[in-house]
């Protein structure tokens, strides 16, 4: 064979190697693709019809076999809302720490590293911390406020790195140009950097608190009732929608199964609706503002 | 006076008050910043107070190396070992499933996928971080476990392959942006040289790219891992909770998880039983503390390689 026929055959074998390497990654990544799409299609397709203002409004009936979901959605929304009150100052105040005022170095690595790790703590070890601290030692109980401060901690890292993230891409002739006009370190932190990075927070933080509503394993320990009329102060135990799911999926008496399927509706709806609301927003806010 | 006169004018308007309030204002940022330590501490100390009762009066090996979980018979038996082992099948099975996916689908998306369909599946397969883990054990549940019972023959779906398959597809996400974010990361330049030396793309990858981006797929692994270990409820809903060790992926079996979340709202507070079920999620905090520092300590050394 000559030397050109050769080079022409191993030229050949390359370029079929590569077109197999791209369909079998490509399937691969078609596979993560479908299984998404195919988890969206079937809550959307079992939990559509049951879908109604009453079911959205009422309170449960006859054992959870009839009636609405209304407690459950409501205790969802304060659980968030308590887990947003205390994890956004503090996460916030965090990611501001570390963007503008830590220096590089040993004590700053540690920093990074023990928010990286608390993101990958199992939510049920938080449980186990809340049920604890907050539970027991703080004599809260299984309540709203025991769950939210739990939550929180498990949303912290989300919102450090988040606003963390949105610091940085705030360009430094900003903070440079406010402080050579005499503001202070503080004022141009407040008054130039946080309101330029704001849309950048708020969509992270949202992302962050929509994935602390889906959680169950915390609050199974510290703040979740099966059953629970509307709570009047911040210390009861409240329904919430993963709790409810959990519930009524794996109980023996199998409830209506148009009730389950509509709550897992109700709960994936809220949590990426959010989410995508929040990706929208950024992106619109990013198109008005030029660097 | 002995101030100069040129500070005087530069700290004109409220100096004492700007003064103050900087001061205060970078105390209480300082303070913030070190939450996340003593959150870590915090979880430490609370879950190891709560099991000095059990390591005291059971004794840490002997929970380790147990082979019974009869925690409710007299006497009562804390092995710790059917949730490990059942914890290794799901994770094992897990990962067997997550990661060639994950990386093959991460070199796609990073290397051959350009405009539209790049973006598109990027935001969908991100999209699944956002479905919580208890509408995927209902997925599970009504889909998955018929399914494999079926075609395995065995009376119920409830088992380690069936909570591993889920745990799986949910880890997926996690390695697919991470390990794309490693190949993205690697500079142009070492692409474009070996393109020019007469390398195909594929050749460019497998022989350039993925070497230059290993420790960032390894990074990407050992997180999926640690989520797949911590799952809880898609554990505690499919893999069947027997309490017995398991010796193939078709038998029903408990986790460390799924133990805990399922005993722990039955137990006696400050009982024995309640003791161990903390020592094990003392356990399970070290086991994804170590595999996490692991983690990203490999990434921060890829970060460095490629800061210039």
């Amino acid at each position: 064979m000559s030397t050109s026929a050769m080079k022409k055959s191993r030229v050949k074998r390359a370029r079929a190697f590569e077109t197999t390497a791209k369909i079998i990654t490509g399937a691969c990544l078609l596979f993560a693709v479908v299984a998404t799409i195919g988890v969206i299609g079937a809550i959307v397709y079992r939990g559509a019809p049951s879908i109604t203002a009453e079911f959205l409004s009422a309170m449960p009936k006859s054992n959870m076999r009839a009636g609405g979901i209304w407690p459950a959605i409501y205790g969802t929304l304060a659980l968030t809302f308590g887990t947003a009150l205390f994890a956004l100052p503090l996460g916030v105040g965090a990611g501001i720490y570390l963007s503008e005022y830590a220096k590089r170095g040993l004590r700053t690595r540690i920093v990074r590293l023990s928010i990286a790790n608390m993101a990958g703590v199992p939510s049920i070890v938080y449980g186990l911390f809340g049920l604890a601290l907050f539970v027991i030692v703080a004599h809260f109980g299984k309540s709203l406020i025991a769950g939210s401060l739990t939550l929180a901690c498990l949303t912290l890292p989300v919102v450090i790195s988040a606003t963390e993230e949105a610091l940085r891409q705030v360009p430094q002739d900003l903070r440079q140009a406010s402080l050579a006009l005499g503001a202070t370190k503080l004022r141009t932190v407040a008054r130039v950097v946080l309101p330029a990075a704001a849309p950048g927070i708020v969509t992270g933080s949202i992302l962050g608190l929509s994935r602390a509503a889906g959680e169950t394993a915390p609050i199974i320990l510290t703040a979740a009732a099966f059953y629970a009329p509307l709570p009047n102060s911040p210390f009861e135990p409240v329904m919430a929608l993963p709790y409810h799911l959990y519930i009524m999926a794996t109980q023996a008496v199998k409830p209506a199964p148009h009730i389950v399927w509509g709550t897992a509706l109700v709960l994936v709806a809220g949590v990426t609706i959010a989410g995508v609301l929040a990706a929208a927003w950024r992106s619109r806010q990013r198109s008005k503002i030029r660097w | 006076m002995t101030v100069p006169s040129s500070q005087k004018t530069a700290r004109k308007g409220r100096p004492a008050f700007n003064r103050a309030a900087d001061a205060i204002a970078r105390r209480s940022i300082w303070v913030c910043g070190w939450v996340a330590i003593a959150v870590l501490v915090a979880i430490f100390v609370f879950l190891a107070w709560n099991a000095t009762q059990a390591l005291r009066d059971v004794g840490l090996w002997k929970m380790l190396s147990g082979t019974d979980w009869y925690p409710t018979i007299e006497p009562a038996r804390y092995g710790f070992l059917p949730s490990i082992v059942g914890s290794l099948w799901v994770t094992g099975i897990a990962l067997l499933l997550a990661v060639p996916i994950g990386i093959a689908g991460s070199i796609y998306l990073s290397e051959f996928a350009t405009g539209w369909v790049k973006e598109v599946t990027k935001s969908v397969v991100e999209f699944m971080v956002a479905v919580p883990s208890v509408v995927l054990g209902l997925l599970g549940l009504a889909y998955l476990a018929p399914l494999l019972a079926t075609t395995f023959h065995v009376s119920s779906g409830l088992m380690a392959l069936t909570a591993g398959l889920v745990v799986g597809i949910m880890s997926l996400p996690t390695i697919i942006s991470i390990s794309e974010d490693a190949l993205h990361s690697v500079p142009k330049d070492l692409r474009q040289g070996s393109l020019a030396l007469g390398n195909t793309r594929w050749q460019t990858i497998y022989k350039v790219v993925v070497p230059s981006a290993s420790s960032g797929i390894f990074a990407a692994v050992m997180l999926g891992l640690g989520r797949a270990i911590g799952e809880t409820m898609v554990v505690l809903m499919l893999a069947g909770n027997s309490g017995l060790i398991i010796s193939s992926p078709l038998e029903a079996a408990r986790t460390l998880t799924g133990t805990i979340a399922q005993e722990m709202g039955e137990v006696v507070s400050g009982g024995e039983h309640y003791s161990v079920l903390f020592t094990m999620g003392l356990v399970l905090f070290v086991i994804t503390f170590l595999i996490n520092l692991a983690a990203d300590m490999v990434l921060e050394r890829q970060r460095k390689r490629w800061r210039r």
